[in-house]
């Protein structure tokens, strides 16, 4: 379907996003990529009166070492973060997750920053900055917040973020030596959306895990932290025995959706298969 | 209200006042004519739009027209011009490659953006580059070996130039 009528203006800073946002009495969204907002105007699911262009401004671009993080500008494309060597040095779990994000052309338009903000509950970029305990740099006409990505993934489409706020930035605390991580998902069709999908990371020392963080996807409203299956994890080795009781840990952290064609059983059979896989290949990046 | 745009398509300055509501797809089909990119899903799904966009693969359906502003586009139409891609056509052509041929227009852009960008790709690596075009008349495995063939071609004779 053609997209319906609207208002085009584009923001050179985001003191000027944030004055084109208010005057538009809330009734305006943000546009990066475009690659969420113009499919969803074309199914009519949103019809906002104004489109705010925000990919030019300056702070939302660049990757950097700043610091003990990593910042990720919130406007790179997930082709960047699948090619960008920073990323893959200090934030594996999002170059290994780029893959599994559409297909090539879409990843060549689509921003982390949207795909954050949109917060798609099948989507492989919020477990990712969960499982690496990331935090989300957003900024308004208030001032600067940080959020704590456990903090940021609220409910179905729904963020942390208040009308009005642009997400800026991910900031990625730099892994310590010895970390390992993992991420895998399982879709129907290579780029389709997964049926669950699952981001980890553990911190090896003298063969022991501490610090697990294990995160899955497309089993409820938001990308979710699995505390069972990590408390299941710590201070044992990565073993059959040590993800047995993770992937067993699984039934008290997911509640997944029963729908028709996808029992909510059989969900979370697939989830603890995969989560089994994943941790099974938890590897350091070289 | 309309907005002015100013691109340039396959290597042509453009401008033109568009509404903003107007994908690059139906820009190029409607006020440039240039009807070699097809629409199929209008949803980014089946790849049939498929334009070079600052010399990668997009989807023309879900790119407006105002965010086209300053680049460079390139539609089948400028691939045939310049004949860079008319040795992969000619290897769709031999292998068959195609039945109704709406997809293929959106295919040789994914092959040829995958051939620039990786010379001598793997068939897995092919598929995952064609895993955004739908062909629904056939399947995938002459237009895997036309592009595999292309590929061999083509190292064959940087090899021979050498």
């Amino acid at each position: 379907m053609k997209l319906p009528s609207f208002e085009f203006l584009r923001a050179r800073s985001l003191a000027e996003a944030w004055a084109l946002h208010s005057d538009a009495g809330g009734d305006a969204v943000y546009l990066s990529g475009g690659h969420s907002v113009v499919p969803s105007m074309a199914l009519r699911l949103q019809a906002p009166s104004r489109l705010i262009d925000i990919s030019q401004i300056a702070e939302l671009h660049g990757v950097e070492l700043q610091g003990e993080t990593l910042r990720i500008g919130a406007m790179t494309r997930h082709a960047e973060v699948l090619a960008n060597p920073l990323i893959a040095r200090h934030a594996p779990l999002l170059s290994r997750a780029a893959p599994h994000v559409a297909h090539p052309a879409i990843r060549n338009r689509g921003t982390i920053g949207g795909n954050l903000a949109l917060a798609d509950p099948a989507s492989e970029f919020p477990a990712a900055v969960l499982a690496m305990r990331a935090e989300l740099e957003v900024m308004g006409p208030e001032g600067r917040r940080m959020i704590a990505a456990d903090d940021f993934f609220l409910d179905l489409y729904e963020t942390a973020l208040i009308p009005g706020e642009v997400l800026t930035a991910i900031h990625v605390p730099l892994p310590p030596e010895g970390r390992v991580f993992g991420f895998d998902e399982i879709a129907r069709r290579r780029g389709d959306y997964a049926m669950v999908g699952v981001a980890a990371q553990a911190d090896m020392s003298d063969g022991v895990v501490s610090d697990a963080s294990v995160t899955l996807f497309s089993v409820g409203v938001t990308p979710m932290r699995a505390a069972a299956a990590q408390d299941a994890l710590e201070g044992a080795p990565l073993s059959t025995d040590s993800i047995a009781r993770a992937q067993a840990a699984l039934a008290t952290d997911l509640d997944p959706p029963d729908d028709p064609g996808f029992p909510a059983e059989r969900r979370l059979q697939l989830a603890r298969v995969l989560l089994g896989r994943v941790l099974t290949r938890m590897e350091a990046v070289q | 209200m309309k907005v002015m745009l100013s691109t340039t398509v396959n290597g042509e300055q453009v401008q033109e006042a568009v509404l903003p509501r107007t994908s690059l797809a139906d820009f190029l089909r409607e006020d440039l004519g240039l009807t070699g990119t097809h629409l199929g899903c209008e949803m980014g799904a089946c790849g049939a739009c498929l334009v070079l966009m600052d010399g990668v693969p997009v989807h023309a359906c879900l790119v407006l027209a105002v965010q086209a502003e300053g680049s460079t586009v390139e539609t089948i139409e400028g691939l045939n011009e310049t004949g860079a891609a008319a040795d992969l056509q000619a290897r769709f052509h031999d292998r068959n490659a195609l039945q109704c041929g709406f997809c293929t227009n959106g295919m040789l852009m994914s092959a040829q953006a995958l051939l620039e960008a990786n010379p001598a790709p793997t068939r897995d690596e092919i598929r995952d580059a064609l895993s955004g075009n739908y062909c629904r008349c056939t399947g995938y495995e002459a237009i895997v070996d036309a592009i595999d063939t292309t590929a061999r071609d083509r190292a064959a004779r940087t090899e021979a130039a050498k």
